[in-house]
Formats: C-alpha cells, structure tokens, sequence
C-alpha cells in the first residue's frame, strides 16, 4: 500500500514537471506549420544578438562565479573555524537576498553609485558592469554559502587547519591547498547555480540598461511566438548541462567518494 | 634552561583558569606523557606549546629561543591528531610531503624523504593511496610520518590512539616509541590512559584541575605517589582508613592488626585515623611469607583476565581489589567464601590528607 502511494506521487511530481516542459519543448518545435522543425532554434542562433548577449552574461557569470568564491570560500571557513557563535547572523545575512527583491537592490545600487556620487560606477560601461558583477553575487549568495557550508560540513575544518599549520602553513597556504580542493564539488554546485541564476536574470541587467541574456529572453518573449520556449529550452539544456557537470566532477574527484 | 621550557604557563578561558601556574622542563630526546583526567588542562598545555592557544600568561622557549608569541607555522614542532587529520584531497605521499612542500624543500629531496618516511612506518607500498583507502592504525602512522618529515624539534601527540581498537594501540605505541628513540626527538604526548603513559613515557607529568600534581618516571609515580589524586588516578589503588597508635615508632592499626611504617612516615597523635593504600598487586589470597599482615576477608567478586585474576573481597567495612596470577592446578575461589589476605607494611602507602 505504502509502495502504491510512494508511486503515485512520484508519478503526479513527474507529470507536474515534466508535462509542462514536454508540451514547451514540442511547442518549440512546431514552428513550421504541420511539421516537427529545429526552425525556431536555427532562428535563435542565428541572431547575433544571442550571441552577443550570451556570452555577455556568461563572461560576467564566470567573473560573479570568481568574486563569490573569493568571498564566500573564506567567508564560511573563518565563521566555521573562529567565529561559530556569528553563524546564525552570516546565514540571516545571505537569506538577505531571497526577502529583497532585485528591484530594490538595483535601485539601491543606482542611488548610491550613479554619477553624481563619491563612487560612479554607472559613469561607465565597465563600472557599470562590476556593479552588476556585485548585484549578481548578492543575488547568488544565498545559494553559494549554503553550497560551501555544506562542504565544509562534511570535513573537520579545525583539525585539517591546525594539522596543517603544525606543518608550517599560512592561511593562503591553508585555504588554497587544503580547504578549496576538499569542497571543491560544493563550490562547483554553487557556482553552477550562480551560473543559472546570471544566465536568466532580467531585473538587475535591464534596470543598468547592460546587454545581457535576461533582457534578450524578455524582449524575444515578447515579440516572438515559438523562439521564446526554443530559448527557454536551450536554457534548460546550459542548467541540465551543469547539474551534469557536477557529477562528472564528484565522479573523478578520488576523494570525494569517501565522503558518499 | 632544558630543551623545551615552560614556566608558569596560565590559561584562562573566560572566568575559567584551565591551566595554572604550570611549569614543566623537558630534556632533548626526552618523551613525556601529560596525563590526566578530561578537562585537566592536558590539551591546553599541549595546545598552548603547539601555538593554537596563547598563554594567558607564562613563557614557552625552545631550544633556548622562546616562542610564546609565534604562530604555529613558525615554531618547527610536528602534531599527531587524535582525529588522525589527514589531507583526503591528498595521497599518501603528498600528505607526508606536504610540510617538506612548504618549506620549499625541490621536489627529488621531497620524494627521497617521503620514501625514507613511509620506510620507516613500514608502509612503502601506500604511497599512492588516499586516506580512505588506509585503516585507522595505517592512517595514524602515516600522521606520524607526516609529522616527522620536515624534522620537527618537538613531537606532540594529542591522544593519537584513542581512536585505535586495542591490539592497534598497543602495537602502534610501541612503534611510536621505537622511532621517537631512534630520532631522538623531543615528544610530549597527552593522554588519559594511564596503563598507555606508564608503558612509554621516560616521565609523566600528572595533572588535576590544571596544575601539575606530579611529574616523574611511571616507577615513581606509581609507586610513590605524592598526593591522594595522583595515587588513585594512576593504577588501581586500595585505601584502607588506620589508627594511629605511636606516631613517632610508626605504629599504626589496621582492623586490630598493628602495622609497623617507617619512623617518621607519620605525623598525629594517638588515634587519629589515617589513610593506607595498597596496590593490588601489593596483596595476597591467603597467608604468604615475608607479608605478616593478615586481615580477613569474605570475596565478593572474582574477575578472571587471562594470566591475572582480579578479586575483590570485603575487609570489614572497605572492598579491597587483589590481583594473583592464574594457575591452571588453582582455580578462582568460589564467592562468597571467607579468606585472608596477608600484605607487608613495606608495601603500604601513607596517603596525604
């Protein structure tokens, strides 16, 4: 009895997910009027615009992938390791960005660093772009430091510190040789969802008027028929792709098997 | 000034002073074991030398050069973790050769040394395994190996063994031992477990609510032990309560049996009651020559160990605990049945109030 409803509602999770992305994806393909055609994929890549826009937002996923890194790698391992009574308000902290609409943090962004001001960033392409840089990761934090305190979680961060400070080692030393390979697969996961949520974002880049995927998916939505779901797709082929990819990783990782 | 000194070492964790006023000179070469109780300050100590912990106040020097201020990285001491705290991102070879690594050792040296290492733990064959691949007992040598490779002055062992199965422990201590004699490093290794201190150590430092209660070779400690907690955390220990009779002749009764103690061992007058320990290896089952005291006795539990049985019998009021070597042609005595045990007063130990 117990199996019958286990079943059930795997099938009913199924077939809430799956139907809408079956009748999107064969949608997509109906572009041509009584046939199944790739037409409204060939459109898409073939409009430069896709692929200005693509790898726009893919050049600034990998520089908010680095920037997050940098900040949150750290940022978790010395709450873990010095300050653990301060957890609670660096998670209340990170959760931030899912209570916050990205409206007003861009909005925010555009009062404290339009041209007028001490800092002016949006005076330029460039600073325009790092201040979306820093909106993009404010976005993804919430799922980068989860991702990293998980891993951290899953190895005694003290221990492995002082073993190899005994050993002569700096933090640099620490952190980049010791730290950052064992929750390499967290990273990646959280750099993978950091990739996904830079990849799809509309409000930041349209709101700082950059060129980037997310307003290209709005504007195409918004003219077209059948090219949005062929996007929407591709889309969730890059997502599939990475989800992927994070397996391969754990996969040939020799010493994140010990940890399964 | 010795090898490695440390002079009124004081640690306070808030209102909490963990380590006080301790002192402690340890020779070069020398392996001394920092025994005690959870929460006597053993860690900390160990801690505060291997630089993880700064002293509230007190001073460490080593090799004449004091340290107290320095970090970790700078204080050339290798660390055995009770966790085992192997790198698993890293193979066997590059966990040995990480320190050598670090301190820009060129690589050919790096691996002659890392073979040399994995040698001497008798695991030359691992080299390319991860930790997870490695047993407990195959992991904590090679934490050995780790700590040793970058020649260390100062070897600390933060209770490297408590993770082991028993046969692992005794073997792997031995052979800690073994290298730490052949290298002549100085070792400073902390543990609760009496029997593993007393079985390596050239001195033990006991502890008790942070301070050092006694420090000397486990001969001494075990049997002249200077104060009540030292003598009942070390061995097993019977505490029988005497009268005095004549402090100055050293004349004490133990349940109407006069027991004679060295002139001047004791101080009171006439009846004033007295604490006598015995070890129970001290005692015998029965009438034996060379020990006249003989106390009845009823047995109340028999324990059998293998080559030693344990009894413990009922002395009056107090439950003595007696250990005899198994004879197949003796069998245990039966519980419940009256006996005698016979001890010599020179085998007695006056206990400090």
């Amino acid at each position: 009895m117990t199996r019958v409803f286990a079943w059930t509602a795997f099938l009913l999770g199924v077939l809430f997910f799956a139907l809408p992305l079956a009748g999107m994806t064969e949608f997509s393909l109906k572009m041509r009027r009584g046939e199944y055609s790739f037409d409204a994929y060939r459109r898409v890549f073939e409009d430069q615009r896709f692929w200005d826009t693509f790898s726009y937002s893919l050049i600034l996923a990998g520089a908010t992938i680095v920037f997050g890194v940098l900040l949150v790698v750290p940022t978790a391992y010395w709450v873990r390791l010095k300050l653990p009574q301060a957890r609670p308000v660096i998670e209340f902290i990170t959760l931030l960005p899912l209570v916050i609409p990205a409206i007003v943090i861009v909005f925010g962004y555009i009062r404290l660093y339009n041209t007028s001001s001490v800092l002016p960033l949006t005076g330029s392409a460039l600073g325009t772009d790092v201040l979306l840089t820093m909106g993009y990761a404010t976005l993804a934090l919430p799922y980068m430091y989860r991702a990293v305190d998980t891993g951290l979680r899953t190895i005694d961060v003290a221990t492995l510190t002082e073993a190899a400070q005994s050993l002569g080692a700096g933090w640099i030393t620490i952190l980049a040789r010791i730290i950052l390979p064992n929750v390499l697969v967290a990273v990646l996961s959280g750099a993978f969802l950091t990739l996904a949520i830079v990849i799809g974002e509309f409000t930041m880049a349209a709101l700082l008027n950059r060129p980037a995927f997310g307003p290209f998916m709005q504007l195409l939505g918004a003219n077209r028929a059948y090219e949005p779901p062929a996007l929407a797709v591709i889309a969730f082929a890059i997502t599939w792709g990475c989800m992927g990819l994070i397996q391969l990783v754990t996969r040939f990782s020799k010493h994140e098997r010990a940890k399964v | 000034m010795a090898f490695l000194d440390l002079s009124n070492l004081e640690k306070v964790f808030g209102t909490n002073r963990v380590v006080k006023d301790f002192s402690l000179g340890i020779d070069k070469g020398e392996f001394v074991s920092l025994l005690g109780p959870s929460g006597c300050g053993k860690t900390t100590v160990l801690r505060m030398i291997a630089g993880f912990e700064t002293p509230t106040s007190g001073s460490i020097h080593i090799d004449g050069q004091d340290v107290t201020a320095q970090r970790t990285n700078q204080r050339a001491i290798g660390m055995m973790f009770q966790a085992y705290a192997l790198f698993p991102n890293m193979t066997v070879a590059d966990n040995v050769g990480f320190g050598l690594r670090v301190k820009g050792i060129p690589k050919p040296d790096r691996d002659a040394r890392v073979t040399e290492m994995l040698q001497m733990i008798g695991l030359p064959d691992l080299a390319s395994r991860f930790p997870f691949q490695l047993s407990g007992g195959q992991q904590q040598r090679v934490a050995l190996a780790r700590a040793l490779a970058p020649q260390p002055r100062v070897l600390l062992l933060d209770e490297p063994l408590s993770a082991l199965d028993a046969k692992v422990r005794v073997s792997l201590r031995n052979e800690i031992r073994q290298i730490q004699r052949k290298l002549g490093i100085t070792t400073i290794f902390v543990t609760h477990d009496q029997e593993e201190a007393m079985s390596i150590s050239d001195r033990i430092v006991v502890m008790n609510g942070g301070i050092a209660e006694q420090a000397g070779a486990p001969f001494e400690i075990y049997n002249n032990p200077r104060t009540r907690f030292v003598a009942g955390f070390v061995g097993t220990l019977n505490v029988l309560t005497a009268t005095v009779e004549n402090a100055e002749q050293g004349l004490v009764s133990v349940e109407g049996q006069t027991v004679t103690l060295a002139t001047g061992a004791i101080t009171g007058r006439k009846g004033d009651r007295v604490a006598l320990a015995l070890r129970p290896e001290a005692i015998r089952l029965g009438r034996d020559h060379g020990r006249p005291i003989v106390l009845p006795a009823t047995i109340e539990e028999v324990h059998f160990l293998g080559s030693v049985i344990r009894v413990r019998v009922r002395v009056a009021g107090t439950v003595v605990a007696l250990d005899t070597f198994n004879r197949p042609d003796q069998p245990p005595p039966p519980l419940g049945s009256v006996a005698e045990i016979s001890f010599a007063a020179g085998d007695a130990i006056l206990l400090p109030d």
